[in-house]
Protein backbone atom coordinates (compact mmCIF):
# COMPACT_ATOMS: atom_id res chain seq x y z
CA UNK A 1 0.00 0.00 0.00
CA UNK A 2 1.72 3.31 -1.16
CA UNK A 3 0.22 6.21 1.21
CA UNK A 4 0.05 10.01 1.30
CA UNK A 5 -0.52 11.92 4.43
CA UNK A 6 -1.04 15.49 4.57
CA UNK A 7 1.87 15.64 1.65
CA UNK A 8 1.74 19.72 1.06
CA UNK A 9 4.51 21.13 -1.58
CA UNK A 10 5.52 24.46 -1.77
CA UNK A 11 8.18 26.09 -3.81
CA UNK A 12 10.89 28.33 -3.32
CA UNK A 13 9.15 31.41 -4.73
CA UNK A 14 6.68 30.90 -2.45
CA UNK A 15 4.32 28.91 -4.98
CA UNK A 16 2.17 26.77 -3.11
CA UNK A 17 1.58 23.36 -5.69
CA UNK A 18 -0.06 20.79 -3.21
CA UNK A 19 -1.61 21.48 0.09
CA UNK A 20 -2.74 19.12 2.63
CA UNK A 21 -2.81 15.62 0.25
CA UNK A 22 -4.17 12.39 1.69
CA UNK A 23 -4.62 9.50 -0.59
CA UNK A 24 -4.36 5.68 -0.77
CA UNK A 25 -2.79 3.89 -3.46
CA UNK A 26 -3.66 0.18 -3.03
CA UNK A 27 -2.40 -2.56 -4.51
CA UNK A 28 -3.12 -3.59 -7.91
CA UNK A 29 -5.30 -0.55 -8.69
CA UNK A 30 -5.27 1.71 -11.71
CA UNK A 31 -5.07 5.45 -9.78
CA UNK A 32 -5.90 8.46 -12.43
CA UNK A 33 -4.69 12.18 -11.07
CA UNK A 34 -7.43 14.42 -12.58
CA UNK A 35 -7.09 18.29 -12.86
CA UNK A 36 -6.54 21.22 -14.34
CA UNK A 37 -3.54 22.08 -15.68
CA UNK A 38 -0.97 23.77 -12.99
CA UNK A 39 -3.04 21.98 -10.51
CA UNK A 40 0.10 20.14 -9.40
CA UNK A 41 -0.51 16.60 -10.25
CA UNK A 42 3.23 16.75 -12.12
CA UNK A 43 4.04 17.56 -8.66
CA UNK A 44 2.27 14.55 -7.11
CA UNK A 45 3.80 12.31 -9.23
CA UNK A 46 7.65 12.89 -8.56
CA UNK A 47 6.94 12.93 -4.89
CA UNK A 48 5.69 9.48 -5.52
CA UNK A 49 8.75 9.17 -7.59
CA UNK A 50 10.57 10.15 -4.27
CA UNK A 51 12.92 12.26 -6.59
CA UNK A 52 11.37 15.13 -4.92
CA UNK A 53 10.62 15.72 -0.72
CA UNK A 54 7.30 17.06 0.03
CA UNK A 55 7.49 20.08 1.94
CA UNK A 56 5.40 18.77 4.87
CA UNK A 57 3.66 15.61 5.43
CA UNK A 58 4.66 11.67 4.80
CA UNK A 59 4.63 9.33 1.66
CA UNK A 60 5.20 5.83 2.72
CA UNK A 61 6.04 3.19 -0.36
CA UNK A 62 4.70 0.61 1.88
CA UNK A 63 8.92 0.10 3.48
CA UNK A 64 10.30 2.43 5.72
CA UNK A 65 12.70 4.54 3.48
CA UNK A 66 12.79 6.17 0.03
CA UNK A 67 12.08 3.92 -3.19
CA UNK A 68 14.96 1.72 -4.29
CA UNK A 69 16.17 2.10 -7.59
CA UNK A 70 13.95 0.48 -10.30
CA UNK A 71 11.18 0.30 -7.87
CA UNK A 72 9.66 3.13 -9.64
CA UNK A 73 9.04 2.99 -13.78
CA UNK A 74 8.30 6.70 -14.86
CA UNK A 75 6.55 7.24 -18.57
CA UNK A 76 6.89 11.19 -19.45
CA UNK A 77 5.00 13.38 -21.42
CA UNK A 78 7.80 12.28 -24.39
CA UNK A 79 8.49 9.28 -24.87
CA UNK A 80 12.37 10.81 -23.62
CA UNK A 81 14.55 7.72 -25.77
CA UNK A 82 18.15 8.04 -26.16
CA UNK A 83 18.00 9.36 -29.62
CA UNK A 84 21.16 6.69 -30.52
CA UNK A 85 19.53 3.72 -28.90
CA UNK A 86 17.61 1.29 -30.70
CA UNK A 87 14.26 -0.10 -28.71
CA UNK A 88 16.13 -2.75 -26.86
CA UNK A 89 18.94 -0.78 -25.22
CA UNK A 90 16.66 1.49 -24.67
CA UNK A 91 14.29 -0.70 -22.67
CA UNK A 92 17.32 -2.11 -21.55
CA UNK A 93 19.04 1.53 -19.94
CA UNK A 94 17.43 0.78 -16.57
CA UNK A 95 18.87 -2.45 -15.98
CA UNK A 96 21.98 -1.62 -17.58
CA UNK A 97 22.47 1.81 -15.04
CA UNK A 98 22.60 -0.73 -12.33
CA UNK A 99 24.92 -2.96 -13.69
CA UNK A 100 23.30 -5.80 -15.10
CA UNK A 101 24.83 -7.69 -17.58
CA UNK A 102 23.30 -7.58 -21.30
CA UNK A 103 22.81 -11.28 -21.66
CA UNK A 104 21.08 -11.72 -18.17
CA UNK A 105 19.25 -8.65 -19.21
CA UNK A 106 17.89 -9.79 -22.47
CA UNK A 107 14.83 -12.10 -21.88
CA UNK A 108 13.56 -9.47 -19.19
CA UNK A 109 14.05 -7.03 -22.38
CA UNK A 110 12.43 -8.96 -24.86
CA UNK A 111 9.60 -9.54 -22.69
CA UNK A 112 8.69 -6.09 -21.82
CA UNK A 113 9.12 -4.95 -25.93
CA UNK A 114 6.57 -7.95 -26.33
CA UNK A 115 4.77 -6.59 -23.24
CA UNK A 116 3.50 -3.58 -25.24
CA UNK A 117 3.58 -5.41 -28.69
CA UNK A 118 6.68 -4.77 -30.33
CA UNK A 119 8.21 -7.99 -30.77
CA UNK A 120 10.73 -7.77 -34.21
CA UNK A 121 11.17 -3.92 -33.18
CA UNK A 122 14.20 -4.26 -31.54
CA UNK A 123 16.80 -3.31 -33.21
CA UNK A 124 14.87 0.01 -34.84
CA UNK A 125 15.95 3.70 -33.38
CA UNK A 126 13.40 6.17 -32.47
CA UNK A 127 13.88 8.37 -35.69
CA UNK A 128 12.63 5.02 -37.43
CA UNK A 129 9.19 4.51 -35.33
CA UNK A 130 6.20 6.53 -35.00
CA UNK A 131 4.78 8.29 -31.88
CA UNK A 132 3.18 5.81 -30.70
CA UNK A 133 5.47 3.21 -31.17
CA UNK A 134 8.23 5.21 -29.08
CA UNK A 135 5.75 5.60 -26.31
CA UNK A 136 5.20 1.77 -26.62
CA UNK A 137 9.21 1.83 -26.24
CA UNK A 138 9.00 4.40 -23.05
CA UNK A 139 6.74 2.22 -21.24
CA UNK A 140 8.27 -1.07 -22.21
CA UNK A 141 11.42 0.71 -20.28
CA UNK A 142 9.57 1.60 -17.27
CA UNK A 143 8.27 -1.84 -17.08
CA UNK A 144 11.36 -3.88 -17.59
CA UNK A 145 12.07 -3.36 -14.12
CA UNK A 146 9.09 -4.87 -12.53
CA UNK A 147 8.66 -1.74 -10.94
CA UNK A 148 5.98 -1.82 -7.73
CA UNK A 149 4.64 1.19 -8.78
CA UNK A 150 4.29 2.39 -12.56
CA UNK A 151 3.86 6.22 -12.50
CA UNK A 152 3.18 7.89 -15.53
CA UNK A 153 2.57 12.00 -16.52
CA UNK A 154 0.19 12.17 -19.74
CA UNK A 155 1.84 9.79 -21.79
CA UNK A 156 -0.65 9.79 -24.45
CA UNK A 157 -1.57 13.47 -24.26
CA UNK A 158 0.86 14.57 -27.25
CA UNK A 159 -0.84 11.82 -29.45
CA UNK A 160 -3.27 11.64 -32.05
CA UNK A 161 -7.10 10.07 -31.13
CA UNK A 162 -6.74 7.11 -32.81
CA UNK A 163 -3.36 5.99 -31.66
CA UNK A 164 -4.53 7.08 -28.07
CA UNK A 165 -7.49 4.67 -28.16
CA UNK A 166 -5.14 2.20 -28.79
CA UNK A 167 -2.81 2.76 -26.65
CA UNK A 168 -4.95 3.33 -23.94
CA UNK A 169 -7.11 -0.12 -24.55
CA UNK A 170 -3.43 -1.92 -24.78
CA UNK A 171 -2.60 -0.01 -21.05
CA UNK A 172 -5.94 -1.09 -19.65
CA UNK A 173 -5.08 -5.09 -20.76
CA UNK A 174 -1.43 -4.72 -20.06
CA UNK A 175 -2.77 -3.72 -16.69
CA UNK A 176 -5.37 -6.63 -16.01
CA UNK A 177 -2.62 -9.04 -17.06
CA UNK A 178 -0.03 -7.81 -15.08
CA UNK A 179 -1.60 -6.04 -11.65
CA UNK A 180 0.69 -3.44 -11.80
CA UNK A 181 0.10 -0.50 -9.11
CA UNK A 182 -0.54 2.77 -11.64
CA UNK A 183 -0.56 6.15 -11.39
CA UNK A 184 -1.62 8.07 -14.50
CA UNK A 185 -1.48 11.96 -14.82
CA UNK A 186 -3.94 13.59 -17.02
CA UNK A 187 -6.28 16.59 -17.34
CA UNK A 188 -8.39 14.80 -19.68
CA UNK A 189 -11.86 13.63 -18.36
CA UNK A 190 -12.56 10.88 -20.90
CA UNK A 191 -9.33 9.37 -20.17
CA UNK A 192 -9.51 9.06 -16.32
CA UNK A 193 -13.02 7.75 -16.72
CA UNK A 194 -12.13 5.34 -19.23
CA UNK A 195 -8.83 3.89 -17.99
CA UNK A 196 -8.75 3.88 -13.86
CA UNK A 197 -10.38 2.20 -11.09
CA UNK A 198 -9.92 5.18 -8.80
CA UNK A 199 -10.15 8.69 -9.66
CA UNK A 200 -9.04 11.44 -7.57
CA UNK A 201 -10.00 14.85 -8.72
CA UNK A 202 -7.68 17.62 -7.80
CA UNK A 203 -8.36 21.42 -7.28
CA UNK A 204 -6.70 24.43 -8.88
CA UNK A 205 -3.23 25.46 -7.66
CA UNK A 206 -2.57 24.42 -4.73
CA UNK A 207 -3.82 21.47 -5.57
CA UNK A 208 -5.88 19.60 -3.16
CA UNK A 209 -8.40 16.47 -3.31
CA UNK A 210 -11.81 17.19 -3.95
CA UNK A 211 -13.23 13.92 -4.61
CA UNK A 212 -12.12 10.39 -5.19
CA UNK A 213 -14.63 8.28 -7.59
CA UNK A 214 -14.28 4.15 -7.60
CA UNK A 215 -15.83 3.32 -10.97
CA UNK A 216 -16.10 -0.06 -12.03
CA UNK A 217 -17.09 0.08 -15.73
CA UNK A 218 -17.58 -3.03 -17.84
CA UNK A 219 -14.38 -4.95 -19.37
CA UNK A 220 -14.23 -5.29 -23.03
CA UNK A 221 -14.61 -3.95 -26.04
CA UNK A 222 -17.90 -2.20 -25.53
CA UNK A 223 -16.51 -0.08 -22.17
CA UNK A 224 -16.14 3.33 -24.18
CA UNK A 225 -19.43 3.31 -25.83
CA UNK A 226 -20.97 1.91 -22.41
CA UNK A 227 -24.03 4.25 -20.67
CA UNK A 228 -21.84 3.58 -17.31
CA UNK A 229 -18.52 5.00 -18.77
CA UNK A 230 -21.13 8.43 -20.50
CA UNK A 231 -22.23 8.16 -16.55
CA UNK A 232 -18.69 8.63 -15.27
CA UNK A 233 -17.58 11.32 -17.60
CA UNK A 234 -20.89 13.38 -16.79
CA UNK A 235 -20.32 13.24 -12.93
CA UNK A 236 -16.45 14.15 -13.38
CA UNK A 237 -17.94 16.69 -15.19
CA UNK A 238 -20.43 18.01 -12.33
CA UNK A 239 -17.91 17.85 -9.97
CA UNK A 240 -15.75 20.11 -11.64
CA UNK A 241 -18.49 22.30 -12.63
CA UNK A 242 -19.01 22.59 -8.29
CA UNK A 243 -15.06 23.16 -7.79
CA UNK A 244 -14.38 25.76 -11.34
CA UNK A 245 -17.86 27.56 -11.53
CA UNK A 246 -17.95 29.13 -14.45
CA UNK B 1 14.90 24.87 -61.81
CA UNK B 2 16.02 21.37 -61.93
CA UNK B 3 18.47 19.89 -59.67
CA UNK B 4 21.13 19.42 -62.20
CA UNK B 5 21.37 22.61 -63.66
CA UNK B 6 21.25 24.12 -59.16
CA UNK B 7 24.41 22.22 -59.31
CA UNK B 8 25.97 23.56 -62.24
CA UNK B 9 24.79 27.51 -61.80
CA UNK B 10 27.76 28.55 -59.31
CA UNK B 11 30.13 27.37 -61.52
CA UNK B 12 28.73 29.38 -64.43
CA UNK B 13 28.34 32.05 -62.59
CA UNK B 14 31.83 31.87 -60.90
CA UNK B 15 33.58 30.85 -65.05
CA UNK B 16 31.65 34.14 -66.50
CA UNK B 17 33.19 36.33 -63.85
CA UNK B 18 36.24 34.96 -64.06
CA UNK B 19 36.03 35.29 -68.06
CA UNK B 20 34.97 39.16 -67.30
CA UNK B 21 37.77 40.00 -65.35
CA UNK B 22 40.28 38.83 -67.44
CA UNK B 23 38.00 40.73 -70.75
CA UNK B 24 38.37 43.35 -68.45
CA UNK B 25 42.65 43.72 -67.51
CA UNK B 26 42.85 43.12 -71.05
CA UNK B 27 40.62 45.46 -72.60
CA UNK B 28 42.12 48.07 -69.90
CA UNK B 29 45.40 47.16 -69.90
CA UNK B 30 45.82 47.30 -66.14
CA UNK B 31 49.55 46.20 -65.16
CA UNK B 32 49.20 43.14 -62.92
CA UNK B 33 51.10 44.58 -60.22
CA UNK B 34 47.75 46.28 -59.41
CA UNK B 35 44.95 43.65 -60.82
CA UNK B 36 46.23 40.39 -62.25
CA UNK B 37 44.18 38.60 -64.96
CA UNK B 38 42.97 35.37 -63.98
CA UNK B 39 45.63 33.54 -66.81
CA UNK B 40 48.25 35.27 -64.59
CA UNK B 41 46.96 33.95 -61.31
CA UNK B 42 47.00 30.49 -62.78
CA UNK B 43 50.53 30.86 -64.19
CA UNK B 44 51.62 31.88 -60.66
CA UNK B 45 50.24 28.77 -58.97
CA UNK B 46 52.48 26.52 -61.47
CA UNK B 47 55.79 28.93 -61.17
CA UNK B 48 55.21 28.79 -57.32
CA UNK B 49 53.65 25.25 -56.91
CA UNK B 50 56.61 23.76 -54.57
CA UNK B 51 56.70 27.32 -52.18
CA UNK B 52 52.41 27.54 -52.22
CA UNK B 53 52.69 23.83 -51.37
CA UNK B 54 55.12 24.01 -48.74
CA UNK B 55 53.25 26.84 -47.34
CA UNK B 56 50.15 25.10 -47.69
CA UNK B 57 50.88 22.24 -45.44
CA UNK B 58 52.17 24.34 -42.90
CA UNK B 59 49.48 26.24 -41.99
CA UNK B 60 47.07 23.18 -42.48
CA UNK B 61 49.52 21.37 -39.97
CA UNK B 62 49.29 24.22 -37.46
CA UNK B 63 44.91 24.22 -38.08
CA UNK B 64 44.93 20.42 -37.51
CA UNK B 65 47.14 20.75 -33.92
CA UNK B 66 44.59 23.91 -33.38
CA UNK B 67 41.93 21.98 -33.76
CA UNK B 68 42.74 18.69 -31.72
CA UNK B 69 43.87 21.01 -28.84
CA UNK B 70 40.91 22.78 -28.66
CA UNK B 71 38.71 19.80 -28.73
CA UNK B 72 40.60 18.53 -25.79
CA UNK B 73 40.74 21.84 -24.00
CA UNK B 74 37.26 22.85 -25.35
CA UNK B 75 34.95 19.60 -24.27
CA UNK B 76 37.39 19.40 -20.82
CA UNK B 77 36.31 23.06 -19.95
CA UNK B 78 32.78 22.36 -20.59
CA UNK B 79 32.20 19.23 -18.46
CA UNK B 80 34.30 21.04 -16.14
CA UNK B 81 31.86 24.34 -16.19
CA UNK B 82 28.53 21.31 -16.30
CA UNK B 83 29.76 19.89 -13.40
CA UNK B 84 30.48 22.60 -11.14
CA UNK B 85 28.83 26.20 -10.64
CA UNK B 86 31.51 27.29 -8.94
CA UNK B 87 34.09 26.26 -11.92
CA UNK B 88 31.66 27.76 -14.46
CA UNK B 89 31.51 31.35 -12.37
CA UNK B 90 34.87 30.94 -12.14
CA UNK B 91 35.78 30.14 -15.90
CA UNK B 92 33.38 31.76 -18.11
CA UNK B 93 34.50 35.28 -17.74
CA UNK B 94 37.79 34.81 -18.51
CA UNK B 95 36.92 32.48 -21.78
CA UNK B 96 34.73 35.46 -22.95
CA UNK B 97 37.57 37.89 -22.18
CA UNK B 98 40.18 35.68 -24.35
CA UNK B 99 37.44 35.25 -26.58
CA UNK B 100 36.43 39.05 -27.68
CA UNK B 101 40.33 40.13 -27.29
CA UNK B 102 41.49 40.38 -31.44
CA UNK B 103 44.27 37.82 -31.68
CA UNK B 104 46.85 40.36 -33.35
CA UNK B 105 46.91 42.14 -30.05
CA UNK B 106 48.21 39.12 -28.12
CA UNK B 107 49.91 37.06 -31.14
CA UNK B 108 52.79 39.20 -30.21
CA UNK B 109 53.06 38.29 -26.87
CA UNK B 110 52.28 34.87 -27.06
CA UNK B 111 55.14 34.38 -29.64
CA UNK B 112 57.72 35.92 -27.31
CA UNK B 113 56.28 33.69 -24.12
CA UNK B 114 55.85 30.97 -25.88
CA UNK B 115 59.01 31.05 -27.73
CA UNK B 116 59.34 27.70 -29.45
CA UNK B 117 57.70 29.48 -33.15
CA UNK B 118 55.22 26.31 -34.10
CA UNK B 119 53.75 25.72 -30.54
CA UNK B 120 53.44 29.71 -30.31
CA UNK B 121 51.52 29.74 -33.96
CA UNK B 122 49.21 26.75 -31.83
CA UNK B 123 48.66 28.53 -29.12
CA UNK B 124 47.17 31.39 -31.41
CA UNK B 125 44.83 29.25 -33.21
CA UNK B 126 43.47 27.78 -30.31
CA UNK B 127 42.65 31.00 -28.27
CA UNK B 128 41.10 31.78 -31.70
CA UNK B 129 39.02 28.27 -31.90
CA UNK B 130 38.35 26.92 -28.76
CA UNK B 131 35.74 28.75 -27.43
CA UNK B 132 33.50 27.89 -30.53
CA UNK B 133 34.03 23.90 -28.93
CA UNK B 134 33.29 25.06 -25.38
CA UNK B 135 30.49 27.44 -26.12
CA UNK B 136 28.78 24.93 -28.16
CA UNK B 137 29.32 21.48 -26.02
CA UNK B 138 28.42 23.59 -23.20
CA UNK B 139 25.24 24.27 -24.75
CA UNK B 140 24.67 20.42 -25.93
CA UNK B 141 25.55 19.16 -22.27
CA UNK B 142 22.61 21.65 -20.76
CA UNK B 143 20.49 20.57 -23.21
CA UNK B 144 20.22 17.18 -21.69
CA UNK B 145 16.42 16.73 -21.29
CA UNK B 146 15.17 16.95 -17.64
CA UNK B 147 13.16 13.37 -17.86
CA UNK B 148 15.87 11.38 -18.96
CA UNK B 149 17.89 13.18 -16.35
CA UNK B 150 15.13 11.74 -13.66
CA UNK B 151 15.27 8.13 -15.20
CA UNK B 152 18.89 8.26 -14.45
CA UNK B 153 18.55 9.64 -10.84
CA UNK B 154 15.74 6.93 -10.27
CA UNK B 155 18.05 4.16 -11.21
CA UNK B 156 20.56 4.95 -8.95
CA UNK B 157 22.96 6.13 -11.78
CA UNK B 158 26.27 7.37 -10.48
CA UNK B 159 27.45 10.94 -11.83
CA UNK B 160 29.52 8.97 -14.21
CA UNK B 161 27.05 7.21 -15.53
CA UNK B 162 25.05 10.55 -16.32
CA UNK B 163 28.25 12.02 -17.66
CA UNK B 164 29.33 9.44 -20.07
CA UNK B 165 25.71 7.67 -20.65
CA UNK B 166 23.45 10.53 -20.90
CA UNK B 167 25.15 14.36 -20.96
CA UNK B 168 28.24 13.70 -23.33
CA UNK B 169 26.32 11.32 -26.10
CA UNK B 170 23.63 14.17 -25.75
CA UNK B 171 26.16 17.05 -26.60
CA UNK B 172 27.30 15.67 -29.38
CA UNK B 173 25.85 16.81 -32.30
CA UNK B 174 26.47 20.29 -30.55
CA UNK B 175 29.98 19.21 -29.85
CA UNK B 176 30.19 19.01 -33.97
CA UNK B 177 28.54 22.02 -34.87
CA UNK B 178 31.41 23.60 -32.77
CA UNK B 179 34.13 21.61 -34.51
CA UNK B 180 32.84 22.93 -37.74
CA UNK B 181 32.43 26.36 -36.51
CA UNK B 182 35.86 25.91 -34.77
CA UNK B 183 37.40 24.39 -37.76
CA UNK B 184 37.88 27.73 -40.22
CA UNK B 185 38.53 29.29 -36.76
CA UNK B 186 41.71 27.90 -36.30
CA UNK B 187 42.08 28.19 -40.27
CA UNK B 188 42.07 32.35 -39.60
CA UNK B 189 43.96 31.73 -36.05
CA UNK B 190 46.67 29.99 -37.61
CA UNK B 191 46.96 32.39 -40.63
CA UNK B 192 46.44 35.61 -38.25
CA UNK B 193 49.55 34.30 -35.98
CA UNK B 194 51.48 33.60 -39.10
CA UNK B 195 51.44 37.29 -40.23
CA UNK B 196 52.37 38.69 -36.71
CA UNK B 197 54.90 35.96 -36.93
CA UNK B 198 56.11 36.66 -40.04
CA UNK B 199 56.75 40.38 -39.80
CA UNK B 200 59.03 39.41 -36.20
CA UNK B 201 61.34 37.29 -38.94
CA UNK B 202 59.88 33.82 -38.27
CA UNK B 203 58.77 32.86 -41.74
CA UNK B 204 56.19 29.74 -42.57
CA UNK B 205 52.82 29.25 -44.10
CA UNK B 206 50.66 30.67 -46.61
CA UNK B 207 50.80 33.84 -44.65
CA UNK B 208 54.15 34.55 -45.38
CA UNK B 209 54.02 33.66 -49.00
CA UNK B 210 51.37 36.64 -48.80
CA UNK B 211 53.75 38.58 -47.35
CA UNK B 212 56.80 38.20 -49.45
CA UNK B 213 54.74 38.35 -52.08
CA UNK B 214 53.82 41.78 -51.84
CA UNK B 215 57.08 42.81 -50.60
CA UNK B 216 58.15 41.89 -53.87
CA UNK B 217 54.92 43.03 -55.70
CA UNK B 218 54.52 39.74 -57.19
CA UNK B 219 50.53 40.49 -56.95
CA UNK B 220 49.62 37.75 -59.39
CA UNK B 221 50.89 35.19 -56.47
CA UNK B 222 49.72 36.94 -53.75
CA UNK B 223 46.68 36.01 -55.72
CA UNK B 224 47.26 32.73 -55.89
CA UNK B 225 48.32 32.05 -52.13
CA UNK B 226 45.13 34.15 -51.04
CA UNK B 227 43.26 32.07 -53.11
CA UNK B 228 44.89 28.84 -51.95
CA UNK B 229 44.01 30.34 -48.40
CA UNK B 230 40.47 30.52 -49.22
CA UNK B 231 40.23 26.75 -50.94
CA UNK B 232 41.60 25.50 -47.62
CA UNK B 233 38.72 27.26 -45.74
CA UNK B 234 36.15 25.93 -47.64
CA UNK B 235 37.41 22.51 -48.00
CA UNK B 236 38.14 22.34 -43.67
CA UNK B 237 34.63 23.68 -43.33
CA UNK B 238 33.21 20.87 -46.05
CA UNK B 239 35.14 18.31 -44.95
CA UNK B 240 33.74 18.59 -41.29
CA UNK B 241 30.33 18.89 -42.33
CA UNK B 242 30.22 15.72 -43.66
CA UNK B 243 31.82 14.43 -40.46
CA UNK B 244 29.24 16.11 -38.89
CA UNK B 245 26.48 14.44 -40.87
CA UNK B 246 28.13 10.90 -41.41
CA UNK B 247 28.44 10.23 -37.60
CA UNK B 248 25.48 11.65 -36.67
CA UNK B 249 23.17 9.26 -39.44
CA UNK B 250 25.49 6.58 -38.56
CA UNK B 251 24.69 7.27 -34.64
CA UNK B 252 21.14 8.16 -34.46
CA UNK B 253 19.68 6.12 -38.12
CA UNK B 254 18.85 7.98 -40.85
Amino acid sequence: MFTLRHVAKHFGDGMKALEDITAEIPPGSFVALLGPSGCGKSTLLRLLSGLEMPSSGEISWGHTGKPAPGEIGYVFQDPTLLPWANAAENVYLPLRLRRESWSSAMPRVHTALAQVGLEGFEQSKPKGLSGGMRMRVSIARALVSEPALLLMDEPFAALDEFTRHKLQDDLLALWRRTGKTVVFVTHSIYEAAYLANRILIMTPRPGRIAATLTPNLPVGVERRNSPAYHALVSEITASFQRIMPA
Amino acid sequence: MSKSVERVAPFLFGLTALALWQGAVWMTHTPSYVVPGPLKILRAFYDSRTALGAGLLSTLAVTGAALLASTILGVFLAVAMAASSFFRAAIQPWAVILQVTPVVAIAPLIIIWVGQPFLALVVCAVVVSFFAILSNTAAGLAATPPELLDLFLLNGATRWQILFQLSLPYALPFFLTGLRLAGTLALVGAVVAEFVAGSGGFASGLAWQIIEASYRLQIPRMFAALLLLGAAGIVIYAVLGVLERVVLTRRDGA
